[in-house]
């Protein structure tokens, strides 16, 4: 069993509590009975395969799909008690390739959340700026439009959108699987220094343990719409699953492999 | 003679700002209609797999019944419908003319729309609904703000297909009554105007063509994120509809609608009686190449106010009589029956009859030592016999060969126009031709005597419209035609309509005919 963290008096960020979701009338078992908590400040990872119901168990939290069994909190409120709209524009969402709308300029994807909530354009228009600042890209692309850009400027453009309507939480599903592996690296670790400074609560979803260990504070391992493990590298190290055990054996043979190659005083 | 020089295109051009702007506000009205019920209806089901298919399955249908036949289709359908409405409300429709075009267009035009909305909301990339729904759209805010606009480039290119065949099959709202470009087209196809028929087709697929790549403007502006080409694409639309409609706004309202059917004597008759009238000082205008029924029930509810028909016509298709009467006998009744049944005053005879009658030529005749019908009967089994497109279900040919006991090898049914050329080259042998055909002079043939009186009479009268009964100034005007054009002259007339020059237009044929009668 993995201990739970030491805020005790704080609400989570995200808690579920014994959620359950099936599809195909009860035919796919996508999430079975997961608790699991999110406290406020943490980057937590989803590790799984694909089909482990990682990214049903995302779409919980902000009531893009809705529980069989179970109750899901954010911020303290049963996600059941509000307004499922209003909950979406609260937490911000980065999708797997990118999700951008091809017919808004980069500006103007950025800027449809605060649009949504009825901010004026001329704050919509400084905060714009302010977030192209903010994830490294040129303020000359905020009247391009997607298809103009890279893959990495793109999922660029996907998280300033995320953080428009400056939400405490951000859900991320699988944000830089499609990217190669050198931006994918300079955007994690962008994208971990803002969640740092802006002092976000982060759920990503990936099916990479590397990247999960690298980035996150905590990971959560699922198998089969059912949590195996969760906790820091540290934690899961000592697991006695043999799932994830065998997620584990990647990266330990990779930092392995790499310090042979790559012997750190050369001289 | 140079061919543009022809004053046949001065008469089209004369005649394009009022058929131009009739034919963009029925086309307009129609496309507006036929938007405003399948964006909605694509909308809604979309989402329904069943009632889509069925939706889509319909509007297939309809496009598959041809133009004209979904038109003529409309016409009757309104008036059964202005009908119940005057009985439950008290208050009328005109089934004549522009609703019941607008409806039958907007129908046509229904099947691009639902398709091309239908298909490009389902093309868009359900990753790109998510995201919307992700970052915190209502359902209608994720239509409106992402797949509308997604879709938008396949809904323009649907609604630029419609936009083409209203515009087209718009040619075809004339016989209802629906002024149109395609008044030169069916005017000039009876008449034999070749300048007016291709007039039409290029005017027509002028206008079709200048819509088309203005929406196409406008889709490639929404495509390509171009405010430019959508700004000038809708400048370009609005120009050309202001100044197509602007002339027929301004135009002074015309009093007296002078009905006319399809052929070529309705023509002249008509544009004879519009020049009478304003010679006297009416303001009158012609509305030509309107189906036989649709021409009766539109002068029976004041659609039109006055024209010419046939005495034989009326008594057995708008009557539904069967007996055989004289002349007199038979005009006599149908005067009084026109006027307690419809209020529709009978003014007089012309003085010409359009009968059917047996047509062959002289020689043929006199080979055979035929005069009569009677004569014909014996011979006639080795021979064949062409008519127009009703004659053979006529009540006429069922009490000819029921009087004569006539029986023909063939039947074939034609063109009128090409009739006469037929039985006079031996391509068929009898022909059920008009007597007042012009053309019976020039292929010098002769019309069989009708011994049994079994065909009836064809008296040309002129009928006005109740509301016009007490008209003494209509009455007046048109007095002076009254029993003052026989036979010869309405063939004569007949002819020279038909002669494919540039004094065969009805205008001047009627002036022509004016200048003989007023001899007289």
């Amino acid at each position: 069993m993995v201990h739970h963290d030491g805020m005790i008096n704080a609400a989570p960020a995200i808690a579920y509590e014994n959620v359950g979701k099936s599809f195909e009338q009860g035919r796919t078992r996508a999430v079975d009975d997961v608790s699991l908590n999110v406290a406020t400040g943490d980057f937590l990872a989803i590790v799984g395969g694909s089909g482990s119901g990682k990214t049903t168990l995302l779409r919980l939290a902000n009531r893009l799909i809705a529980p069989d069994s179970g109750t899901v909190h954010v911020q303290g409120k049963d996600v059941r008690g509000v307004d499922p709209i209003a909950l979406r524009r609260s937490i911000g969402y980065v999708f797997q390739s990118d999700g951008l709308f091809p017919h808004m300029t980069v500006g103007g994807n950025i800027g449809i959340t605060p649009r949504l909530l009825g901010t004026p354009a001329q704050e919509i228009s400084t905060r714009v700026d302010e977030l192209i600042d903010l994830v490294q890209l040129e303020r000359p692309h905020r009247d391009r439009f997607p298809h103009e850009l890279s893959g990495g400027q793109r999922q660029r453009v996907g998280v300033a959108r995320a953080l428009a309507a400056k939400p405490a939480i951000v859900l991320m599903d699988e944000p830089f699987g499609a990217l190669d592996p050198l931006t994918r690296d300079a955007l994690g670790e962008d994208y971990r220094a803002l969640h740092r400074s802006l002092g976000l609560t982060t759920v990503m979803i990936t099916h990479d343990m590397t990247e999960a260990l690298l980035l996150a504070d905590r990971v959560a391992v699922m198998r089969a719409g059912r949590l195996v493990a969760q906790g820091t590298a540290l934690d899961l190290s000592g697991s006695t699953d043999a799932y994830v055990g065998e997620l584990l054996n990647t990266p330990r043979r990779q930092a392995e492999r790499l310090q042979e190659l790559l012997p750190k005083d050369r001289a | 003679m140079n061919f543009l020089s022809d004053p046949r295109w001065s008469d089209a051009l004369t005649r394009l700002p009022d058929y131009l702007g009739s034919h963009v506000r029925v086309s307009l009205a129609a496309l507006a209609l036929g938007l405003a019920i399948s964006f909605p209806l694509a909308l809604i089901v979309r989402r329904q797999p069943v009632l889509r298919d069925i939706v889509l399955g319909v509007a297939s249908i309809v496009q598959t019944v041809p133009g004209l036949a979904l038109l003529a289709l409309f016409y009757p359908l309104l008036l059964a419908l202005a009908g119940l409405s005057l009985q439950w409300f008290g208050q009328g429709f005109s089934a004549f003319g522009f609703l019941p075009s607008v409806l039958a267009l907007a129908l046509y035009s229904m099947l691009p729309v639902l398709r091309n909305t239908i298909t490009g909301l389902q093309g868009i990339d359900p990753a790109i609904i998510e995201a919307a729904e992700g970052v915190g759209m209502t359902r209608r805010q994720s239509l409106t703000m992402v797949e509308l606009p997604l879709a938008l480039p396949v809904i323009m290119a649907g609604i630029r297909t419609a936009a083409v065949w209203v515009i087209g099959t718009a040619t075809l709202s004339t016989p209802i009554g629906q002024t149109s470009l395609g008044n030169y087209i069916f005017a000039g196809l009876q008449t034999q105007n070749w300048v007016f028929v291709l007039f039409g087709c290029v005017a027509a697929a002028a206008l079709a063509l200048a819509v088309d790549q203005l929406l196409a403007l406008i889709e490639g502006g929404v495509r390509l994120h171009s405010r430019k080409r959508i700004i000038f694409g809708c400048l370009g639309l609005m120009a050309l509809i202001v100044v197509t409609l602007m002339p027929s706004m301004a135009r002074a309202k015309t009093n007296y609608v002078v009905g006319a059917k399809t052929f070529t004597e309705q023509y002249v008759l008509s544009a004879l009686i519009a020049q009478r009238l304003q010679v006297a000082g009416l303001p009158a205008s012609p509305r030509e190449g309107l189906g036989s029924n649709v021409i009766f029930e539109a002068l029976a509810s004041g659609d039109i106010d006055i024209y010419v028909d046939y005495s034989g016509t009326l008594w057995a298709n708008q009557l539904k009589r069967t007996e055989i009467k004289s002349r007199k006998e038979l005009l006599s009744d149908l005067t009084t029956t026109l006027k307690d049944k419809y209020g529709i005053t009978v003014l007089g005879e012309l003085g010409f009859e359009n009968a059917y009658a047996l047509v062959l030529p002289r020689k043929r005749a006199e080979e055979l030592g035929i005069r009569t019908i009677a004569d014909l009967a014996p011979r006639a089994s080795p021979l064949s016999i062409a008519g127009d497109y009703e004659f053979f279900s006529r009540p006429e040919w069922a009490a000819l060969r029921q009087s004569y006991n006539l029986s023909f090898r063939q039947q074939r049914q034609m063109q009128p126009d090409f009739m006469y050329a037929a039985v006079a080259s031996g391509e068929v042998d009898v022909i059920a031709g008009y007597t007042s055909d012009g053309l019976i002079a020039k292929y010098d043939l002769v019309v069989l005597g009708d011994p049994k009186s079994s065909i009836p009479p064809y008296d040309a009268i002129v009928l006005i419209s109740p509301k016009r009964a007490g008209d003494q100034a209509l009455r007046n005007a048109l007095r002076p035609l009254l029993g003052k054009i026989d036979i010869a002259t309405i063939r004569e007339a007949n002819l020279r309509a038909a002669g494919g020059d540039s004094n065969s237009s009805p205008d001047a044929v009627a002036r022509w005919l004016w200048e003989k009668i007023a001899k007289r």
